[in-house]
């Protein structure tokens, strides 16, 4: 904190000192120096709305807005500085000072700029900022506005520091405060105890991922000596083994499933949208979910020293993206069949990280794209949502696009995005990851035609479920008439400050792809960080790849238009297939973490419970029962009582003598 | 025979110890001569200016222990070196906290003792004291004598001082147990137990003394530890007596199987003492032990080592698993104690400069947060409200004991939300969530577990934590997002004030029950509120609060300045 009073007070000179610092590791001065704002501003920000109370609830929304528009303008002007710097000096360590100290270990808490985080830093403030902006129309009516604003600044901070950060320490801190920010905002509405359950569930899968991050720590810690990115990082070629790696990797990999909502920790994502729908889009689709792939990206010289690690990164990004993709398929909640395509989209990045340095420019590259996208689309659900009561159910919907001009169009320049179509942005990103995944690897000639085709197949599938989607939502005879309660709908277009961020994200489905890729903008901007990759020929040719993949994309939508554009969609679900039927309950995942998970845990906990209270607290319970019922009694049964416990004592006590003098013979 | 010398006495040393057992000397002739109407700020001021002198004692004698590496005194009765003085400072500086709740009273005039302990709960005469305002101001001599002790029990260089350091730290505490103004026959039954295991466990340590000393010959830890590195037959008489000074000490810290007290104990005391307990007994008690198996028993580190890893495996596990299934929020707290026992030993099983670091630390960020959270549970009180009686607004109806309950702590964010953020931010630290003192706490134990080798613990640690987590957050949720329950029905809650008849009526769910008749009977609904004071405890919470952030966010100076000392003198 002391070094930020320090920066702010030192703001005016360093914006007008020269702006080309000397080529160095570590950056003292110069305007690099505002960097450690973009974590201040929305940090300041939350805690006056949270601190203030009530009296801020008339200007508190716009005060969220300010912070993270204003954390996105320190970006870009950290941006700016970091394009005039040579290619070789982009990668910039900011000092923040010495964390903890004592002899024998030593953690400096710092910030790395370079254009990997700068490019997470800007997506997140932009993208940020356009969804507080249309949050503030959305959650107009809502007494607690002030309290979501202060949570929304919260989790841009905690996002910020997780990508800001130059050890996998503080990395962690962001990791939980993203964490508790998404559960407070799952759990927004708590008043429902369904809500309430969904941000509980989210919570602990996510700590099963922490869990991995922090044994990960633990390894490195005991491996390197040391937990920040430098060392952790260079030190993978010398004295770790390659079992030490794989174990790190898989433990990583372990964090990024709980956070990117991957196989098997996939399951919380869907319950999670019973947040505040501009939650869906900013958390739950566009930044904190796709975390896991910047962790995975961030370690890539780990990966690339454990193979084996890679490769289960590979198969569970593969998993992952057929799941997700047939799930879609089924759901007939809007916002959840949406998530279901983030699952499977976030697929395909982690596979594209797992395929190594071919791929990693790629994951990142369909990251930024998908991230505008598919917020966009998230955007538009809330907006249909709004001129539709709250109605999530897509039976219900149909023929929207006469009524919602804007949240059709823009919602259609998502859609194209996300099923490839060219020239708009998610052709240009998955098609890279598709045609990476076909490149050879030496000694399993296999992988090339196994996770190639599987990425081929879900793009077909994800232009069915998602075109799906779309008619059933737009197209197709309308099939609302009334509200809930009775009175006629009227389908509204939402107000101004929600259709804006829509037009603007709609704006980056369209061009945004193109403009990255033409060029090779993306991958050389991110080449100081990541390196240039090799070229490698794909066992396919590449127009043939490209071809087939918009051949079964093209049968998709039209699969899909026969039958939920021009044919009669039920509104009663029919019963379907068994494979149907399975998809709606995701596949029975809960029912297999109750069998596998949750099932022993609670019987393990009641064995435990059981033992302690019989042989340690031994009649308590029995004797706190009779107590009430039989009086005077109890005294003569406390002797006993207190005998328990020292005959407890004195048992304990004779096994550990017995188990010393055993060891010692 | 040699003639008698009397050793010559470093006084300046000792000045610590010296000043806060004379200021009890002193406390009880207060009690005999000065009139009762002035006693309780007589003796609060004695008390607290004893241990904020035991501080400055110790900041005294800090440079000169950091050149010299400490002092032998009373012919190596006491070792004044780095690890005592932190020790004797995070005492003095605990027990200063502690005071502070324990001497506040709340806006009717009540402390947390009985007019009168020694009267027979529910009886006439009982009720006249209460009438009368009688108070216990012998309460506070008492905590001084348990200081005192508490400050020579890590101090002491041989066997038989340390028996006597735990004699005099525990006796005023088994007495301050038994003195809860509510809930009298829950408290009476707690000291009764902690006095019976209590003695059953110093039995053990002077059989484990009298064993030791039958191998050696010795009562000094030095002369002990060198008669280690000597082989001779009779190993097992050494190992059996090192056991059970072990489990003497290892029953004080509260670690598995010797924990049955804590949880029965820990909801029995009057809240501000189990809170002084919790905190200054555990430091006390782990700096005993941290000298015992450093200076002691280094020689035996692998025969121990065993008994060691199972007892710090099971206080882990066991206290992390029950607390899952309490629902007193004292017996929680108790349970989760149980497990930061567990967590302290991984530091101690290090055997290495970087475990006694690490748990010198520790016991500071562990002991401000539970001072703090155990004052915040004696704010928050269950409130009478009657229904279809006599009536009465909410605000002029009689506030009752302690709500412990963890359902009567619902909402408690929404009505109180700085003093549910203050607790909240302890049990953050008690869980270890970064940026909080916990997290440094146990960082530095379980790294300083790693490096000493012992890495199977750090994980076993590291998960336990983690299960944790979930309890403790399972209280901010309740206190932050869920609806009071409000006015609950209690079926036959007693509107009349007698603490006895609240001891039977609030009890039930306890283990006690007496044959006492209630003076009212009717349907009467509680609230939980939170009561005003006088001001101290929040002056007390506040600052364990303060310690708890600083030392979050900013450890290395504190981890430095204990770093530069954390040497034991041989």
């Amino acid at each position: 904190m002391h070094t930020l009073t320090t920066l702010v007070a030192s703001l005016p000179t360093g914006l007008s000192a020269d702006t080309i610092a000397p080529a160095s590791e570590t950056v003292r001065a110069g305007v690099l120096l505002v960097a450690p704002l973009l974590v201040g501003l929305p940090l300041l920000s939350a805690a006056v709305l949270l601190l203030a109370g009530r009296r801020s609830d008339r200007w508190g929304h716009w005060l969220g807005v300010l912070a993270s528009a204003a954390s996105f303008v320190v970006a870009a002007i950290v941006f700016v500085t970091m394009l005039q710097r040579p290619e070789d000096s982009r990668v910039i360590d900011v000092s923040l000072g010495t964390w903890i100290d004592a002899g024998a270990f030593q953690l400096d808490a710092g910030m790395r700029l370079d254009p990997l985080s700068m490019t997470f830093v800007l997506l997140v403030t932009f993208v940020g900022t356009l969804i507080h902006v249309y949050a503030v129309a959305y959650m107009d009516h809502d007494v607690d506005r002030r309290r979501f604003f202060a949570y929304l600044n919260l989790f841009v901070a905690a996002m910020l520091i997780l990508v800001l950060a130059d050890s996998y320490l503080l990395l962690f801190v962001g990791w939980e405060g993203v964490g508790l920010a998404s559960y407070l905002l799952i759990g927004f509405w708590n008043y429902n105890t369904e809500y309430a359950v969904a941000a509980k569930k989210a919570f602990v899968a996510n700590r099963i991922g922490d869990l991995g991050l922090i044994i990960a720590l633990g390894i490195m810690f005991a491996t390197f000596g040391a937990v920040d990115f430098g060392t952790v990082l260079s030190g993978v070629d010398g004295s770790a083994g390659q079992g030490t790696l794989t174990a790190i990797g898989l433990m990583l990999l372990l964090a990024a499933c709980g956070k990117s909502a991957q196989f098997p920790l996939q399951s919380w994502l869907g319950d999670a949208m019973a947040g505040p729908t501009p939650v869906s889009a900013l958390i739950h689709a566009a930044t904190m979910v796709t975390a896991g792939v910047y962790l995975i990206v961030r370690s890539a010289p780990l990966f690339d020293a454990a193979p084996t690690a890679q490769l289960v990164v590979v198969i569970v990004g593969a998993i992952t993206l057929l799941f997700g993709a047939i799930v879609g398929c089924a759901k007939d909640d809007i916002k959840k069949a949406l998530a279901a395509s983030t699952m499977s989209q976030i697929g395909y990045m982690i596979l594209a990280a797992g395929l190594g340095p071919v791929g990693y420019a790629f994951a990142i590259f369909h990251l930024i794209t998908h991230g505008f996208f598919k917020a966009g689309m998230f955007l538009g659900a809330g907006s249909v949502m709004h001129g539709m009561d709250d109605q999530v159910n897509m039976r219900r919907f149909g023929g929207l696009a006469r009524y919602m001009t804007i949240t059709w169009l823009t919602f259609m320049a998502g859609w194209l995005a996300i099923i490839g179509i060219p020239p708009f942005s998610g052709f240009w990103s998955k098609d890279k990851i598709i045609e990476a995944a076909f490149v050879p690897v030496d000694g399993a000639p296999w992988r090339a035609w196994v996770f190639g085709t599987i990425t081929m197949l879900a793009a077909g599938i994800t232009a069915f479920y998602m075109s799906r989607l779309f008619f059933m939502t737009f197209e197709g005879e309308r099939r609302w008439s009334t509200k809930r309660d009775g009175s006629a709908q009227h389908p509204h277009e939402s107000p101004r400050l929600m259709t804006w961020p829509m037009i603007v994200l709609a704006v980056g489905s369209v061009g945004l792809g193109a403009f990255l890729a033409l060029g090779d903008r993306f991958v050389d901007w991110l080449a100081p960080v990541l390196g240039h990759p090799e070229h490698h020929e794909p066992v396919l040719p590449v127009w043939v790849i490209t071809v087939l993949t918009l051949a079964l994309v093209i049968a998709g939508v039209v699969l899909a238009w026969r039958r939920y554009a021009i044919s009669q969609v039920p509104v009663v679900p029919p019963v379907g297939t068994a494979l149907t039927r399975a998809a709606r309950v995701d596949l029975y995942q809960d029912s297999v973490n109750d069998i596998a998970l949750v099932e022993p845990g609670q019987a393990l906990t009641r064995s435990l419970v059981y033992a302690d209270r019989t042989a340690i607290d031994g009649t308590v319970t029995g004797v706190g029962l009779s107590t009430v019922l039989l009086g005077g009694w109890v005294r003569r049964v406390q002797t006993g009582y207190v005998r328990s416990y020292a005959a407890s004592m004195l048992l304990g006590l004779v096994v550990l003598v017995v188990v010393v003098l055993l060891v010692q013979s | 025979m040699t003639d008698f010398v009397a050793p010559t006495v470093d006084w300046a040393a000792l000045s610590p110890v010296v000043i806060v057992l004379l200021a009890a000397v002193v406390g009880v002739l207060v009690e005999a001569f000065v009139p009762a109407r002035v006693r309780r700020t007589v003796q609060l001021a004695i008390a607290l200016a004893a241990l904020a002198g035991a501080v400055i004692a110790v900041a005294l004698l800090w440079s000169g222990v950091e050149e010299t590496g400490g002092t032998v005194v009373l012919g190596g009765s006491l070792l004044v070196d780095g690890p005592t003085l932190v020790l004797q400072a995070t005492i003095a500086l605990l027990a200063l906290v502690s005071l502070l709740i324990i001497a506040d009273r709340t806006e009717t005039g009540e402390d947390a003792f009985a007019p009168n302990a020694a009267a027979v709960p529910g009886s006439d005469y009982e009720e006249a004291a209460r009438r009368k305002g009688v108070q216990q101001t012998e309460i506070y001599p008492l905590v001084l004598f348990a200081t005192g002790g508490m400050l020579i029990f890590p101090a002491t260089g041989d066997l038989l001082t340390l028996f006597v350091a735990l004699e005099v730290l525990s006796l005023p505490l088994y007495l301050l147990t038994g003195m809860a103004r509510r809930r009298r026959l829950l408290s009476q039954e707690a000291s009764m137990k902690y006095f019976l295991l209590g003695a059953f466990s110093s039995a053990l340590l002077l059989f484990g003394i009298a064993l030791v000393y039958g191998y050696s010959g010795s009562l000094r830890y030095s002369e002990i530890s060198e008669a280690t590195q000597v082989p001779g037959g009779l190993d097992s008489l050494l190992l059996v007596g090192s056991v059970l000074i072990l489990s003497g000490l290892l029953f004080k810290v509260g670690a598995v199987p010797f924990h049955t007290w804590t949880p029965d104990v820990y909801q029995g005391a009057p809240t501000p003492i189990t809170g002084f307990m919790a905190a200054c007994t555990k430091v006390a008690a782990f700096g005993a032990l941290l000298r015992v198996v450093y200076t002691m028993l280094p020689g035996l580190a692998w025969d121990l080592g065993v008994l060691l890893w199972t007892v710090a495996i099971l206080t882990m596990v066991v206290g992390t698993v029950a607390a899952l299934v309490q629902t007193d929020m004292k017996r929680v707290l108790g349970y989760s104690s149980i497990a930061h026992a567990g967590f302290i030993l991984t530091g101690i099983i290090a055997l290495n400069e970087a475990g006694i670091v690490a748990v010198l630390f520790y016991l500071l960020v562990y002991g401000a947060a539970t001072v703090g959270a155990f004052g915040i549970v004696w704010l928050v009180r269950e409130r009478a409200g009657m229904v279809g009686g006599a009536g009465g607004s909410e605000g002029d109806s009689p506030i009752l004991g302690e709500a412990t309950h963890l359902s009567q702590w619902a909402g408690l964010g929404r009505t109180h939300p700085l003093l549910a953020l203050t607790f909240a931010l302890f049990l953050l630290s008690f869980a270890g969530i970064p940026l909080t003192a916990g997290f440094a706490g146990k960082f530095s134990v379980f790294s300083a577990a790693v490096e000493g080798g012992a890495w199977p613990l750090a994980l076993i640690g590291v998960l336990a934590s983690s299960v944790a987590v979930f309890f403790y957050v399972r209280i901010i949720v309740l206190m932050f997002f869920t609806e009071p329950a409000g006015a609950e029905e209690t079926g036959t809650a007693v509107t009349a004030l007698a603490p006895s008849a609240e001891g039977f009526a609030l009890g039930a769910d306890s283990t006690v029950a007496v044959e006492a008749e209630p003076v009212v009977q009717t349907r009467s609904t509680v609230t939980t509120t939170v009561v005003g004071t006088e001001g101290l405890a929040v002056v007390a919470i506040a600052f364990c609060a303060l310690v708890t952030i600083v030392l979050g966010v900013f450890p290395s100076p504190v981890l430095d300045l204990i770093a530069s000392v954390a040497t034991f003198l041989a």
